[in-house]
């Protein structure tokens, strides 16, 4: 049927090369989330702190973060940067884009959480003589974590997804720059990436699966 | 004692208490009736400065609520508030409901918190839902707990607002024999209530409140019985 | 005073390039949401467990990154001998990768409808097509705008990654110029404001349609 011949041989003897580039995957992913994490909270303080500049400052990343393609804020890192004469690596270059991208979305994802715990909440815990730090910490902020869960973890899969994104800045340690590499020497394209694709997708479902887990045992309420 | 002295509060335009003077003194029950909008809600939450108010002063135990020197954290731990909508904290079992707030305000440690906590849900009729989450209770059950978390910070005296009014009618009755239950112990209550024999029962005194003004008040027979403002006559009637 | 090699001609060739993304995005999100309805609307009448089969295979356009999704469309078509040119192997991908969130996008529209407010359209006599087109189709637009309106901003973001089949859309005509010019942080800003200008107005209309329409609920 058709003219070719699908070596599916030398894709299966490069597994254990994708598996690893599937690690290093798994790595960006986890660290562009713990770091976006941290930099979308530190953007609800800002937004929350009442200071006209850090609000606008905070409101301005995550406009760019959901306003504009994930790749031109990769671009951004890697060749944005050079202006400054900052030159990230390919893996610092991606972890930096996603990492901003992360960001964006999360505190737009928290803020959404927060406007979902009914201000009753707060009242009843400082009308029982908590401090409001105290009222956030304890009551408001673990409803918020449900509420925000969900979103959170299609947020990881996009990061997981978007590490693929390297390739064109020349990130060839993860799964897709393996794959992209493989290819370049082979030209078994379809094979490699099918390979990959079948990949990605039992990594993005065990992602989503333990997530589920992970709810259950967490929210039980 | 509770001072409240000349108390005035708007929302915006609207002026919903105008001049609000009532003393309660410890050991006192004193129930509010009146139409919606007519402030006595507003007037509680007042009382432990969830809401600012525009003039008057609001004293407990000879300190000023809203003046800026009270440490409001500290006051509220002497004053309990139960509000109309329960306000369970959904996450926390029934038990760590009522034990984070004397833990975690007062600094009482846990093995203490959870024995208080224990005895004030028995008081409350909640004994075998302590690893309950609330979630999983009735309505009554819920007040009753918002009862006992109030309770739990040992206050000197407690806010009920409304308690009943978003109950389904045959979970009424457990949270008034809960209050009735406090005020015969000698608990200083200010509640609100559209419950009228509730309040012809147990209150040492009933105010009468119309537009945000406290128009009559008096012993229980001196209001249900003989009602001397038109307001609350008119009021009354259209209770019965 | 700030000075740049960037002329006119180069803003144009930027321009080309976002048109041509928009283009892209169009034809994409056109084809794409025709099929969503089409298998949103299987997907409610048939039940969760016979769409078991469409749901997995539209899973798989969302767990498997976009990039890769292009390059073994094209790889495949080059080997089925499509003959097909970048631009046809981008829409069809695009198409895909909207139809399948769209499709969850209108099975929550049609399920936001009450199963009452059906039931008694049907009482009065009128035929499925008639409840879907005169109750259910209103209903579930209302619902449903938001998201889609957000996954056509989304896909219009993704479309960037066409590049990689050698399209001069937006981003990489900013590559070019960037090589060209090697002015990066300025073109990269000018491109970057391009694609908010492009997005912002619409995501704000969404949210206006949102704020609009949710009170009457």
């Amino acid at each position: 049927m058709f003219n070719y011949t699908f070596h599916w041989n030398q894709a299966m003897r490069s597994l254990p090369r994708m598996l690893d580039g599937a690690l290093v995957t798994l790595e960006v992913a986890l660290l562009s989330m713990a770091l976006g994490l941290a930099f979308a909270l530190l953007l609800m303080l800002m937004r929350m702190s009442g200071y006209r500049a850090l609000t606008a400052l905070a409101a301005t990343w995550v406009e760019v973060a959901r306003n504009t393609p994930a790749l031109f804020q990769i671009y951004m890192a890697h060749f944005g940067l050079g202006s400054f004469g900052i030159h990230l690596s390919p893996y610092a270059a991606l972890l930096a884009g996603i990492t901003f991208n992360n960001a964006g979305y999360l505190a737009e994802n928290f803020r959404g959480a927060l406007k979902a715990i009914p201000e009753t909440q707060t009242r009843a815990a400082r009308s029982l003589g908590m401090t409001q730090l105290q009222a956030f910490r304890m009551i408001v902020a673990p409803q918020m974590l449900r509420v925000a869960f969900l979103p959170m973890t299609n947020q990881m899969v996009w990061a997981i997804l978007m590490t693929s994104l390297g390739v064109t800045v020349g990130m060839n340690m993860d799964l897709a720059g393996v794959t992209q590499e493989l290819n370049a020497r082979s030209f078994r394209t379809f094979e490699f990436f099918a390979m990959a694709a079948v990949i990605f997708y039992l990594i993005t479902k065990a992602v989503t699966l333990a997530a589920r887990l992970i709810a259950w045992r967490l929210f039980r309420y | 004692m509770i001072e409240i002295e000349n108390v005035r509060k708007s929302f915006g335009a609207l002026e919903v208490l105008k001049g609000i003077d009532l003393t309660v003194a410890n050991g006192e029950v004193v129930t509010i009736i009146g139409g919606s909008g007519s402030g006595k809600s507003t007037l509680l939450t007042c009382i432990n400065g969830l809401e600012p108010i525009d003039s008057g002063r609001i004293l407990i135990d000879g300190t000023e609520v809203h003046a800026r020197a009270t440490n409001l954290n500290k006051l509220r731990q002497n004053v309990g508030i139960v509000f109309q909508q329960f306000n369970a904290f959904p996450h926390l079992t029934v038990l760590d409901n009522v034990m984070l707030a004397p833990r975690k305000v007062k600094g009482v440690p846990r093995a203490e918190a959870e024995a208080m906590a224990v005895k004030q849900l028995t008081h409350v009729g909640l004994a075998d839902k302590l690893r309950v989450y609330p979630g999983r209770l009735s309505g009554g059950q819920q007040q009753r707990m918002a009862i006992a978390r109030a309770l739990a910070m040992e206050p000197a005296y407690m806010l009920f607002d409304e308690v009943t009014s978003a109950l389904d009618p045959q979970l009424v009755g457990e949270v008034l024999d809960t209050l009735k239950m406090l005020a015969e112990e000698g608990m200083t209550m200010i509640c609100v209530t559209h419950e009228m024999s509730f309040a012809r029962d147990v209150s040492d005194r009933v105010a009468f409140f119309h537009q945000g003004v406290m128009a009559e008040i008096g012993s229980p027979d001196q209001i249900f019985g003989a009602p001397q403002n038109g307001e609350t006559q008119k009021f009354l009637s259209s209770v019965r | 005073m700030f000075q740049t090699a960037m002329t006119f001609n180069d803003l144009m060739f930027l321009l080309k390039g976002a048109g041509l993304t928009l283009a892209v995005t169009g034809v994409s999100v056109a084809a794409g949401t025709v099929m969503g309805i089409v298998f949103g609307v299987i997907r409610v009448q048939i039940g969760p467990w016979w769409a078991i089969p469409l749901t997995f295979l539209l899973d798989i356009f969302r767990s498997v990154p976009l990039l890769i999704q292009l390059v073994l469309a094209n790889a495949f078509q080059a080997i089925a001998q499509f003959g097909w040119p970048p631009f046809t192997t981008s829409c069809v991908v695009l198409s895909l990768y909207t139809a399948a969130y769209c499709t969850e996008i209108v099975r929550g529209g049609i399920d936001a409808v009450p199963v009452t407010t059906r039931r008694a359209a049907r009482s009065l006599g009128l035929s499925w097509v008639q409840d879907m087109r005169y109750i259910v189709a209103p209903l579930a637009t209302r619902v449903s705008l938001p998201a889609w309106i957000g996954l056509t901003l989304g896909v219009m973001k993704d479309s960037a990654l066409v590049l990689w089949l050698g399209l001069n859309e937006l981003l990489k005509s900013s590559q070019i110029l960037i090589t060209r010019l090697q002015e990066p942080l300025f073109i990269l800003i000018v491109c970057g404001l391009i694609y908010f200008l492009m997005s912002f107005p619409i995501a704000r209309f969404g949210g206006y349609l949102e704020r609009r329409w949710s009170p009457h609920d």
